[in-house]
């Protein structure tokens, strides 16, 4: 069962296309990171997929229902980029607000403000408020009523890494309660494995999609190997491995990941004039720029 | 549906208290209708007249430019301004439409303006009683068509003014044709049909064109409703014959038409907003 499915996804603004063909997929309980470039099309599915706007080729369907139809909207929950309220009223009051407006208890206003740390502000005017605490507010009414699909634009900007813990726990308590999860980010470091799949545009096309370890694999990307020769073995081992570069004392050399362990070999071979070793994998933010480079 | 509404509504009001404009419009009606109604204590006996009436055909033509800038005060920042602030999207996204969100700031907006009117013109039913005992309260009636047909005009332009905010988009620009659209509808309008009026000489267009065009206008609708539904009123307007030459449904069907056509603008207006 799929709870978001989109097919052939296109948008255009007057002839320029700012997506083009997508297709994707999202089952209950399933969170998925959609990465991109600004203007890479990210927000502009989003707003597709709320119904914000119209498609001009493509479906996409809501649990079976139209983008932005009662039933589709009734499902699904929103936290958009930069979330804004008005600056005179306290958290407490919109998000009893928004209770209302889903047919909620606009008691709860005050459990759903602690859980996401705004106990002590939650009557406090939501202009007094710093970008994080608006960022929480946000968060906050995006949890009404267990959605059955949550729309997240950028989320974690403008959140202190601690509370990007947070964040990313409470998700990971949403998805396995059931609810589907589309959450866009621009730094394929800042969602690394919290989420089970990931969907990279690029220019508005989707140029990939798996778990983190697929597209590891399919980058490709060589590791870096710093080495540090023992005292006076540096031209002993600059002989040893003649392509590596040499810098301040170290030697430093790539390896694709096919020949990591023909590279073990050659390192315990020249263990008498190696003092040190590093082997560091490609940078998550390497293996986005590549895929997402590739495309364009 | 209703009870979302309502919700809009009511946060609409929270917003309109905060940002003082509840208080601003009430002190500028009281305040208005204070000068009115103690610089309006003219004889009145001489009019056959009670005091009330009087004070009521004076409050008449003061509503008709005041009340219309009063409602495009307060809503024409409705959708430019949640634009402007970015709560535009999220608000769109929950399970209230457009047509719902829209109801709801009308609601909230319309009951500020209803406080105003009933406020500011209370104030001049009691300076009118206290001056000349209970012989104003035969105006009583005159107070409450004002009240009334106040409220429908504001509804008139806070709808209009909700139009403005969606064609502009932008609070500015949504200011600028507010007030452009006050100048047509409560200054020029009247002037151009005056200067109509001198240049046909009586005419066809005086006779058969001009009492339409009037009604036309729901801010001149609302002053002959006014001035025709009261004897004395009209008498102490002094306007009495020109009122009465049109037929009294025709302004009030204006009144009455003129907010849910207006409502119906402001929704399709709303409607190309993409935010």
């Amino acid at each position: 069962m799929t709870i978001l499915s989109i097919s052939k996804l296109t948008k255009r603004y007057g002839r320029s296309p700012v997506l083009e063909g997508v297709d994707l997929a999202l089952s209950p309980g399933e969170r998925v990171a959609l990465l991109g470039h600004n203007g890479a099309g990210k927000s502009t599915l989003m707003k597709l997929v709320l119904g914000l706007t119209r498609a001009s080729a493509g479906r996409i369907e809501v649990a079976g229902h139209a983008p932005g139809s009662a039933v589709a909207r009734a499902l699904t929950a929103y936290l958009p980029e930069n979330v804004a309220f008005h600056p005179s009223l306290s958290a407490r009051e919109q998000i009893a607000h928004y209770l209302r407006l889903r047919g909620k208890n606009p008691r709860d206003a005050a459990p759903l403000l602690e859980r996401v740390g705004l106990g002590d502000a939650m009557d406090r005017r939501i202009g007094t408020y710093s970008k994080g605490m608006r960022q929480r507010v946000g968060l906050a009414q995006a949890l009404i009523g267990r959605p059955r699909l949550m729309v997240l634009d950028e989320p974690t900007s403008g959140l202190d890494p601690v509370s990007r813990r947070e964040f990313y726990a409470l998700l990971e308590e949403l998805a396995a309660s059931g609810s589907a999860i589309l959450l866009s980010s621009h730094a394929l470091s800042e969602v690394e494995t919290k989420t089970d799949r990931i969907v990279i545009l690029s220019r508005g096309r989707k140029v990939a999609e798996g778990t983190l370890d697929a597209l590891r694999t399919e980058a490709a990307l060589p590791l870096t190997v710093h080495l540090r020769p023992r005292e006076g073995q540096g031209p002993a081992l600059a002989a040893a491995f003649p392509e590596a570069q040499r810098r301040a004392d170290l030697l430093t050399l790539t390896c694709p990941p096919a020949e990591k362990m023909a590279l073990m070999a050659r390192l315990s071979r020249a263990n008498g004039a190696l003092a040190d070793f590093d082997l560091l994998p490609p940078s998550l933010d390497d293996i986005y720029a590549q895929i997402s480079g590739r495309a364009a | 549906m209703i009870s979302r509404i309502l919700s809009t509504a009511r946060i609409e009001f929270l917003i309109a208290l905060r940002n003082r404009w509840v208080t601003i419009a009430i002190a500028m009606m009281m305040l208005f209708s204070l000068v009115l109604s103690v610089a309006g204590s003219a004889p009145s006996g001489a009019l056959g007249a009670d005091r009330l009436s009087v004070t009521v055909a004076s409050l008449t033509s003061l509503s008709v430019y005041l009340v219309p800038l009063l409602a495009l005060l307060i809503s024409f920042d409705a959708v430019a301004g949640e634009v402007e602030r970015g709560t535009l999207p999220l608000h769109l996204t929950y399970p209230l439409g457009r047509g719902g969100l829209l109801a709801g700031k009308l609601a909230a907006q319309l009951l500020v303006v209803a406080l105003a009117v009933t406020l500011g013109y209370a104030v001049a039913a009691v300076v009118a009683v206290q001056a000349s005992g209970a012989a104003a309260l035969a105006g009583l009636p005159a107070l409450f068509r004002l009240i009334w047909t106040s409220v429908l005009l504001g509804a008139v332009f806070l709808s209009l003014g909700h139009a403005m905010s969606s064609l502009s988009r932008r609070p500015s620009g949504a200011a600028g044709m507010a007030i452009a659209l006050w100048l047509v509808f409560i200054v020029l309008y009247d002037l151009g049909l005056l200067a109509a009026v001198v240049a046909d000489d009586g005419g066809a267009f005086t006779t058969r064109v001009f009492p339409w065009l009037l009604v036309a206008n729901p801010a001149d609708a609302f002053r002959i409703f006014n001035l025709a539904a009261s004897d004395a009123v009209g008498a102490a307007s002094g306007l009495a014959g020109a009122a009465d030459a049109i037929a009294i449904w025709k302004p009030l069907a204006s009144l009455l038409l003129w907010p849910l056509a207006a409502a119906l603008l402001a929704r399709a207006a709303f409607g190309r907003v993409q935010p």
